[in-house]
């Protein structure tokens, strides 16, 4: 069955790394729905957050293969309900057409969206969701003509409360100091 | 290897640090060709060349794929040295070639000075960015004073846990710059976990899965020989009583005449191992991937057997074949602490059915090309001579198409490591260069490298460096006037239609006298034992053409797409 999951990498910062983890993906035919990548918590420690539409069996290899990586520290593969995530959408609106409408507001409410700056010539709005409701926030101010209009990729963190990477990197650490 | 801590530091060029660093790494042997963006290197190497010893070959696959067979004889990492753009790029064959076959060979390749990365200049090439998907790893160094450490780590990541491929890209300016050398060998990379602690409750499971089973059979692979595990191998099969069928690769970990020694697994495999894949009740992989060949119709796989897979690559645990058993780790550590808790087995009755199929198969095939009927001469006639004469002792290297599967049905080993060949990627033009590579490694051992007519022509410029280096391979050029496999494939599956398969030859002998190596052919079979004798007597390098029927087939055959147990031990009567 061919599901979303979302795949987390904590990599070292190492030049060319996201190609080779995007290779992963291309040789398999996977299409990437979603990539964010930024330092984490740790310093020096990278974290790809990578979305993909696949079955759990494909998902499994290929989750695998990036942990074989040398650079990547650990990898870990989610279901859908296994993880809380958002995607931040900016929309940028002309000032007027807004204006214009009795709608706007109660747009901007049922939305919970918020302006982050507003000129006479355009206003920018922000929504942080689910891909699904950025789009239905999308499809209500294209009434008005969205100038513009960018998604981020998808950030999530896990609905268990054990964080993988800082209990793994002390295991490693460990183990180093017995074998030299 | 020593500890570098009181030695005083030396202030050196980036370039005399590629080859300092070389040199604490145990390298003697390096293959390669020189070119404007790695000039500063073989500068250096000329104040070195008593301490190293540098093959400059014909061709930049011609010097990996050197390196490969001298990694896989000697158990050391292979090492070669290249240009910038094109000497980088002919190195890509030999790079995906080892990391499909898990060799160790590191790759050193010039590059422009940093300052032009990035601008077309002459002769660069994103060579990071081309050998990503085929090597292990890879790093490009611009600055003096990284050279060292990127070439422990490199050394480091390809021979630890899977060995493969690394290549380690410096720029012309690092080469030049100065650096105050020390070197401190590579063994711990905070991302990278080669060593994986045996999971003992999985062994437990797995022990008592073989001490209840009925029928248990062993495949092994060439993670065997990579762990330098083949005693623990044997002590474990041995105590079990478990019949064990090798991959292309694993051919040699087990001598060929021990008992337990059923023959080979896959497309070209023997009857038995193929046919019993799917009646034995547990079956254990020791160090293989389940390759396609030798899997055939996945789904159709030993199906009713319980799966105990043994195997260093976690990445290859499940990915082709499911297991119930998965034992991650090198079956260094792994293949003794089973062998611990298995039971003395006795699987006499089970044994004797593989036997049986054997002498089915000796009936209906091998006895046919070993003895044939009609004049021409088979390639197994010439490989079972080869084995005799040689007694198992030589080293076998291959190149790809019907002689390599030949070879590996056919030769005899007695010891491991004395088989080279291009498994995974099934690379033409691999056998004239990587005889080379196996002779300069193992300088004392006799080394076979038959090759297809054509095959050779795919890397023959060698035979120069052969001759240059004086090393004594001998080259048994199987000639049939075709690309056999292909055209084998062409009779069975694509009703004879011969489209582009048939071979107008030069005449092999002028040319390899051309390249100044003695040579001869051998066209009837009355004269092939005595032309076998004359070229193994030889001092240096030979080449023997042998003019084999131009029609033979590889039988057994398992078709592209059948289950192991579909396998054919003669064509279909249409
Ligand atoms: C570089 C490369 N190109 C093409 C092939 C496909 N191929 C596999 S076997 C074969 C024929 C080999 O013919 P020859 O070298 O004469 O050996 P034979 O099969 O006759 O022993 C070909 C073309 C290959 N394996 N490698």
């Amino acid at each position: 069955m061919i599901q979303e999951f979302t795949i987390t990498a904590f990599s070292e910062n190492q030049i060319g790394l996201l190609n080779r983890i995007t290779n992963l993906f291309t040789r398999r035919h996977l299409n990437i729905e979603s990539l964010t990548v930024g330092e984490s918590a740790i310093k020096g420690v990278h974290k790809f957050t990578i979305v993909v539409r696949a079955t759990r069996e494909q998902v499994e290899k290929v989750t695998k293969q990036i942990e074989k990586l040398v650079e990547v520290l650990k990898a870990f593969y989610l279901a859908e309900d296994e993880v809380i995530h958002q995607e931040i959408a900016l929309y940028k609106v002309r000032t007027e057409s807004l204006t214009q409408s009795n709608r706007f507001e109660a747009i901007m409410r049922e939305h919970n969206a918020r302006i982050l700056e507003l000129t006479p010539k355009y206003t920018v709005i922000e929504k942080t969701g689910h891909k699904e409701d950025t789009q239905k926030l999308f499809q209500e101010l294209d009434q008005f003509g969205v100038l513009q209009f960018t998604r981020s990729g998808r950030i999530a963190v896990t609905r268990s409360n054990y964080e993988y990477l800082t209990a793994y990197l002390k295991e490693i650490e460990k183990f180093n100091e017995q074998n030299s | 290897m020593k500890k570098s801590e009181n030695q005083t530091t030396l202030t050196i060029t980036g370039a005399e640090a590629v080859v300092k660093s070389l040199l604490e790494e145990g390298v003697k042997d390096i293959f390669g060709y020189p070119g404007g963006s790695i000039m500063p290197v073989y500068d250096a190497l000329y104040d070195y060349h008593d301490q190293l010893h540098h093959i400059l070959v014909r061709h930049e696959q011609g010097a990996i794929h050197a390196a490969q067979a001298y990694a896989r004889v000697t158990g050391k990492a292979g090492v070669c040295i290249v240009t910038s753009g094109p000497g980088s790029t002919n190195l890509t064959t030999g790079l995906a070639d080892a990391m499909m076959d898990s060799t160790p060979v590191v790759c050193i390749s010039g590059q422009v000075a940093a300052g032009l990365l990035g601008t077309d200049a002459f002769q660069e090439t994103d060579i990071i960015g081309i050998s990503m998907p085929v090597t292990k790893w890879n790093t490009q160094v611009t600055k003096a004073e990284d050279i060292p450490a990127a070439i422990a780590k490199a050394f480091y990541i390809a021979r630890s846990g899977r060995p493969g491929p690394v290549l380690v890209d410096i720029t012309k300016n690092a080469q030049f710059g100065k650096l105050e050398f020390s070197y401190k060998p590579c063994t711990f990379i905070r991302s990278y976990r080669p060593f994986i602690e045996p999971d003992i409750s999985a062994i437990n499971q797995a022990a008592d899965l073989i001490n209840n089973a009925k029928k248990p059979y062993v495949l092994f692979g060439q993670g065997v020989i990579l762990a330098n595990a083949e005693e623990e191998f044997k002590k474990f099969i041995e105590k079990g009583d478990i019949p064990a069928a090798w991959t292309l690769l694993g051919l040699s970990a087990l001598p060929t005449n021990h008992p337990l020694n059923v023959g080979m697994l896959g497309m070209h495999g023997n009857y038995g191992p193929n046919l019993l894949t799917n009646e034995c009740d547990v079956l254990i992989a020791v160090g293989m991937r389940f390759d396609d060949r030798v899997t055939g119709d996945v789904s159709r796989f030993a199906k009713q057997a319980k799966v105990i897979h043994m195997e260093i690559d976690p990445a290859e645990i499940n990915k082709n074949v499911k297991a119930d058993v998965a034992i991650p780790g090198s079956v260094k550590d792994t293949l003794p602490l089973l062998t611990e808790r298995i039971k003395q087995g006795n699987h006499t009755e089970w044994i004797r059915q593989f036997r049986d199929l054997y002498k089915i198969e000796y009936e209906k095939v091998i006895s046919k090309v070993l003895h044939p009927e009609s004049k021409g001469i088979t390639m197994p006639e010439v490989i079972h001579l080869l084995a005799e004469k040689t007694e198992g002792d030589a080293i076998l290297v291959t190149d790809v198409g019907q002689h390599q599967m030949m070879g590996a049905r056919y030769f005899r080993f007695n010891k491991t490591r004395s088989l080279v060949t291009s498994g995974g990627l099934g690379t033409m033009g691999f056998g004239l260069p990587a005889g080379l590579g196996a002779k300069i490694g193992s300088p004392d051992r006799t080394v076979i490298t038959i090759v297809g007519d054509g095959g050779f022509q795919m890397t023959m410029q060698e035979m120069g460096t052969i001759f240059q280096t004086g090393a004594a391979v001998k080259i048994v050029l199987m000639n049939n006037n075709f690309l056999g496999m292909v055209r084998q494939w062409q009779e069975l599956f694509f009703d004879k239609r011969y489209a582009s398969t048939e071979l107008i030859n030069p005449d092999f002998i002028k040319l390899s006298e051309g390249f100044r190596i003695p040579a001869a052919r051998v066209s009837e079979r009355s004269k092939l034992s005595e032309a076998i004798d004359t070229m193994l007597a030889h001092q240096g390098p030979y080449l023997l053409e042998v003019m084999v029927e131009k029609e033979g087939n590889v039988f057994p055959m398992v078709p592209a797409g059948a289950a192991v147990s579909e396998i054919m031990l003669e064509p279909k009567k249409s």
